[in-house]
């Protein structure tokens, strides 16, 4: 196990520097996905179904192909037919197969928004033109958009060979049940039989987009050599390398992956839609195509997260200590499989420590598009109806929700229902923190409420490369393998600076394409401060060795003999020489002459990432004349390992309630009849504004992860756990009212204020 | 965003003459903050854009004996800057800043938002119940038309197609008068009207009023002047009894419809509630003049 370093010995780590992207961003020289242009460059766009759920009898592409201007047509005929193939790169399951065909329909369009043809052409209007000749034959099927309904008998099917996986025996018959999974420990039965109290509630959510303020955009090139470039904006360059070779057939030597500047992805970026459109048509037209969805098609065709029906039930003894919990989670997965219902299930009950637990899963196909991860997926969706169930428990018991869950908390050594024990958590210094906030002890007014609720977050580690790069003047370069999204090229850089001695103005971090660092898996699940942190401060250590070795070289003496402080290499003590300390810009000047260039690099895979916990406390006053919520406060108490750069931690954690308040109160996707989607816009797809937010107190509590130097664990995901049920809870105190559906919008409330009535 | 042909004259008279010569779909301009939107979208095509805003007297305001005349294009920002409007029109005039953000409020005219003809649009149902007048421009010369009757439904107007509106009159107010603007949006800003309610009042010097209109905002085809909600007002102080009538006349003004943003029966609930809340700040308003 890592020494985790005293706060006191840090010299970087902890400060707030001034984040190194900051400039670009605000006067418009960071160049995101759609900010490339080169020579000879065509634009692309993709013809899209109209339906639902609809067979295609035949695309006639002739008359787009003849347009003058239009320098490649395609459709799934011109893509590889991929077999059926499992990969894990996401952060969640996903199948070859329905990764190519979500990109482009073949034989059947499975959603309003299914890509199905796609044109590259010398102008945006002659491409538009174009993809209006595409004539489609399509026999219009019955569609099915909500889970229950998706899983009632009788519901139009998706895919004809979907038989339910994890069911015993196997289904002999399809359906739109992908996958049923089971996690049971105890004996639950026994354990409600016990309870003095149960209660139990049906609770149901709306899919939610990520919405990401960048719409997808990439550019490619596929050179006579047949080698090809993608510059794109995602999460992982490596994943979309991944993904366009297996989809393309390409040799993964000759495709090369440059990451643009990405404009927020929250999990949504981390599958492929446009790039291996834009490189077939690059590939026939050999020139550049650029591709760059507008905010419709995002919505449309690009992943929300679930929407979910659930059932859960607890049971506990007067004293508030739980003796049995159970839930039913059926999450929408979209048109393919692999919805996040599998999290969903392993975090459920994981704020706690139970005896006696039983989740079941599944995973349900609809006619919407296939689901993308969306911060820690799957699990703010179970919490929801978790947390609504215990804050109904602590009404019951009369017992303070805070106290309800300090009685229950998982400790070191709990054991999950998925079966790891937990270590080195924080989940209680969370609560004890929530409770002892000023927040906590203010009074109320009337039509104001307070819920609080807890939830909890894996965090993920696994393969990253980072490399670490001295210049002549002693200045350092980290090239990171991870797309930066939440902070990392601060947190890489000052994690450099830290094992290096030297200032962070002295230390810059880049992006590095595929093809100048080792593979790196893509920035998701909250890892890369943690893993590609791991790697950055490895490759610092070697290089402070080698800075060790070239000094004890020029003084010479032993290397054992060299200490390395502040920046510099000093003899280790008086036994090693009297010599002035060589700085690291001495040593970097004079490179040539001890060995050449100064850097390394390290690929790892990364293990024990730390679990995250967190509590939100939040107050509501409620409208009852109209159902409007304002939320008065909001304070989120994390449990943040060490935060390396305090001030994006807290934006992290702030983000995270913002989206989860938009989750909670209006965020939804209102479908007509037809199955099309009514409101793929900013205007009518209502992500909160900076007004409708309080300011958010993010409370950082510190229990170091022992995996890291520093103690960080992951912080992005875990704050968008809470929020649904802290809302939820807040607004049954204001209004007596448990509102089991999301989104409690005005309307939604009102008429659940109207029926109590 | 589809090529068009613009046109910028600097008359009334260049104005109409190119709508009526030109061929092909011809839109206004104002300040554009729906045309080009509608545009880029594909929503709205145009053939050619008539900028209306070098046209002498389109931007700018002027009180004339105790009235006000806006120009049609005058952008938001500006009704907002005007201490006298401000003084006179509390309402028409925070019902025209709503519209959007400050970036909007730049460019964002009365004009637009009349002529767009949503039945959601923010400025009108506090036009309609200050009784403003539009004032319309065409080949014949110029017309009076009050501004309920300028929308015909969503996205329809009484104007010929060689006609557009020049500016907007308001009456002159008798002493203790104002007026007050309310929406419902689930949001805090940056959304659109699900209700939106007028009210404009006169009282006596005991607090009595003695004239009022009260118009609706989405909650039917166009925005509507509901006289009943008036009438409910009209020789009365405030009182809840009061409240109670107008707010039974304000829902059954309403005609609405179950859309993505709101329910027949929440928007008609909301109508009731906000004429009430309009009407309290009106009377508030108006008692504070005397
Ligand atoms: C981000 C955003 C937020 C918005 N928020 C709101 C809001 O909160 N509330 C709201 O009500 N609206 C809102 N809108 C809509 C829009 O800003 C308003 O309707 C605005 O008042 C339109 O004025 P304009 O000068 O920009 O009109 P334009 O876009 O120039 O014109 C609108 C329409 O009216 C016609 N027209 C304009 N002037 C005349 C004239 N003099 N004679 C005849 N026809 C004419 C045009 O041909 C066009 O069809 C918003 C728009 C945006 C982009």
């Amino acid at each position: 196990m890592t020494v985790i370093k005293r706060k006191d010995e840090l010299k970087v780590v902890g400060t707030r520097p001034i984040r190194p992207d900051g400039v670009d961003k605000v006067i418009g020289r960071a160049a995101f996905g759609a900010d490339l242009a080169m020579p000879g460059m065509l634009v692309g766009k993709v013809k899209r179904s109209p339906h639902a759920h609809a067979r295609i009898r035949k695309i006639d592409t002739s008359r787009a192909k003849a347009l003058k201007g239009v320098l490649a047509v395609i459709t799934a005929a011109d893509l590889p037919n991929i077999p059926s193939e499992e990969a894990f790169m996401g952060e969640g399951p996903m199948n070859f197969r329905d990764l190519s065909r979500n990109c482009m329909a073949r034989d059947k369009v499975l959603y309003e928004g299914h890509a199905l043809a796609a044109v590259a052409a010398t102008s945006a209007a002659i491409a538009d033109e174009a993809i209006e000749l595409i004539a489609v034959d399509y026999e219009v099927l019955p569609h099915v958009i909500d889970v229950d309904e998706a899983m009632a008998p009788g519901a139009p099917l998706l895919h004809d060979d979907l038989i339910t996986a994890g069911v015993e025996p196997k289904p002999n018959k399809p359906s739109n049940v992908a996958k049923r999974i089971h996690f049971e420990i105890g004996n639950v039965d026994q354990g409600f039989k016990e309870a003095d109290i149960v209660v139990e509630g049906r609770y149901t959510t709306k899919p939610v987009h990520q919405a990401y303020i960048e719409p997808h955009a990439c550019v490619a090139t596929v050179g006579a050599d047949s080698q090809a470039m993608v510059w794109t904006s995602s999460q992982g360059q490596f994943m979309v390398r991944a993904y366009c070779a297996k989809l393309l057939g390409i040799e993964i030597s000759n495709l090369r992956v440059i990451p643009a500047e990405i404009g927020g992805g929250f999990g949504g970026k981390t599958l492929v839609y446009l790039e291996p459109l834009a490189l077939a048509m690059a590939r026939i037209s050999g020139r550049p195509v650029k591709m760059v969805m507008n905010r419709e098609e995002v919505f449309r065709a690009t992943g929300p997260t679930s929407g979910a029906s659930m059932e859960v039930k607890i049971g506990a003894k007067k004293d508030g200590r739980i003796t049995a919990a159970q839930a039913l989670l059926k999450y929408q997965a979209g048109a393919f499989p692999g919805s996040p219902v599998g999290p969903g299930c392993m975090t459920a009950f994981a704020m706690y420590d139970l005896k006696n637990v039983r989740v079941t899963g599944y995973d349900v196909v609809s006619n919407r598009c296939k689901v993308a991860a969306y911060r820690a997926p799957g699990a703010p969706i179970s919490s929801y109806a978790v947390e609504s169930a215990m804050d109904e428990l602590a009404q019951k018991l009369g017992m303070d929700p805070i106290a309800l869950r300090e009685k229950n908390a998982a400790r070191e050594g709990t054991k999950t229902v998925y079966g790891p024990m937990l270590k080195n958590i924080g989940y209680v210094e969370t609560l004890e923190a929530a409770k002892k906030h000023t927040h906590y002890g203010i009074k109320l007014g009337p039509n104001q409420g307070r819920g609080v609720a807890s939830g909890y977050w894996f965090n993920v580690g696994g393969e990253s490369s980072a490399a670490v790069h001295i210049a002549e003047d002693g200045t350092a370069t980290v090239v990171s393998g991870n797309p930066d999204i939440g902070g990392s090229r601060a947190s890489m850089a000052m994690q450099a600076a830290e094992v290096l001695g030297i200032p962070i103005e002295r230390v810059r971090c880049i992006v590095g394409d595929t093809a100048s660092i080792g593979f790196t898996f893509m920035t998701g699940g909250s890892r890369v401060t943690f893993a590609t942190g791991l790697a950055t401060i490895q490759a610092a250590e070697k290089v402070v060795e080698d800075l060790k070795r070239r000094a004890a070289m020029i003084w010479d003496i032993s290397p054992e003999a060299v200490d390395w402080r502040d920046g510099a290499a000093h003899p280790a003590g008086a036994n090693a020489g009297n010599f002035q300390p060589l700085t690291l810009k001495e040593i970097a000047e004079k490179a040539g002459k001890t060995g050449g260039p100064i850097g390394a690099e390290v690929s790892l895979n990364a293990q024990s990432p730390g679990a995250g916990f967190a509590t939100h406390v939040c107050d509501v006053e409620v409208d009852p004349e109209t159902g409007y919520v304002t939320v008065l406060r909001y304070t989120a108490v994390q449990d943040v390992g060490r935060a390396i750069h305090p001030s994006y931690v807290e934006g992290q954690i702030q983000g995270g309630v913002a989206q989860g308040v938009g989750w909670a109160l209006n965020e939804e996707y209102v479908y007509d009849s037809k199955g099309r989607l009514e409101n793929p816009g900013f205007l009518d797809y209502r992500i909160p504004v900076a007004s409708d937010l309080p300011m958010i107190d993010a409370v950082m509590v510190e229990v170091p992860n022992p995996s890291h130097p520093y103690g960080a664990r992951g912080v992005g995901e875990v704050p968008i756990v809470p929020p649904m049920a802290a809302v939820a809870n807040a607004v049954r105190a204001a209004t007596g009212i448990r509102m089991t559906q999301l989104p409690m919008s005005p309307p939604n409330l009102r008429a659940a204020l109207r029926k109590a009535k | 965003m589809p090529s068009f042909r613009y046109e910028a004259p600097t008359t009334v008279k260049d104005v109409v003459g190119l709508l009526a010569s030109t061929k092909g779909v011809t839109k206004i301009l104002a300040g554009g903050t729906d045309l080009l939107v509608q545009v880029r979208s594909g929503r709205t095509k145009a053939d050619v854009v008539i900028d209306t805003k070098r046209v002498p007297g389109l931007i700018g305001i002027r009180e004339q004996a105790g009235s006000f005349v806006i120009g049609a294009a005058t952008p938001g920002a500006e009704l907002g800057d005007h201490d006298g409007l401000v003084r006179a029109w509390p309402g028409v005039v925070e019902a025209a800043n709503l519209i959007g953000s400050t970036q909007i409020q730049g460019r964002a005219s009365l004009g637009g938002n009349v002529c767009n003809a949503s039945p959601a649009a923010d400025s009108v149902p506090a036009l309609i119940a200050a009784r403003a007048v539009a004032v319309v421009a065409g080949p014949k010369g110029q017309r009076e038309v009050a501004v309920e009757a300028i929308a015909t439904g969503p996205g329809k107007t009484s104007l010929a197609r060689d006609e557009f509106v020049i500016e907007f009159r308001l009456p002159k107010r008798p002493p203790r008068s104002a007026d007050a603007y309310l929406r419902f949006i689930p949001r805090t800003e940056m959304d659109i009207a699900v209700v939106g309610a007028g009210v404009n009042v006169t009282l006596d010097a005991g607090g009595v009023c003695t004239a009022a209109h009260v118009a609706l905002g989405a909650v039917a085809p166009t925005a509507v002047l509901v006289p009943d909600a008036a009438a409910a007002l009209v020789g009365k102080k405030l009182d809840d009894k009061v409240l109670a009538v107008l707010d039974a006349a304000a829902r059954r003004a309403c005609k609405p419809i179950d859309d993505k943003r709101g329910t027949v029966e929440f928007r008609t609930e909301v109508a009731g509630v906000l004429a009430r809340r309009a009407a309290a700040i009106a009377f508030q308003r108006a008692g504070e003049r005397r």
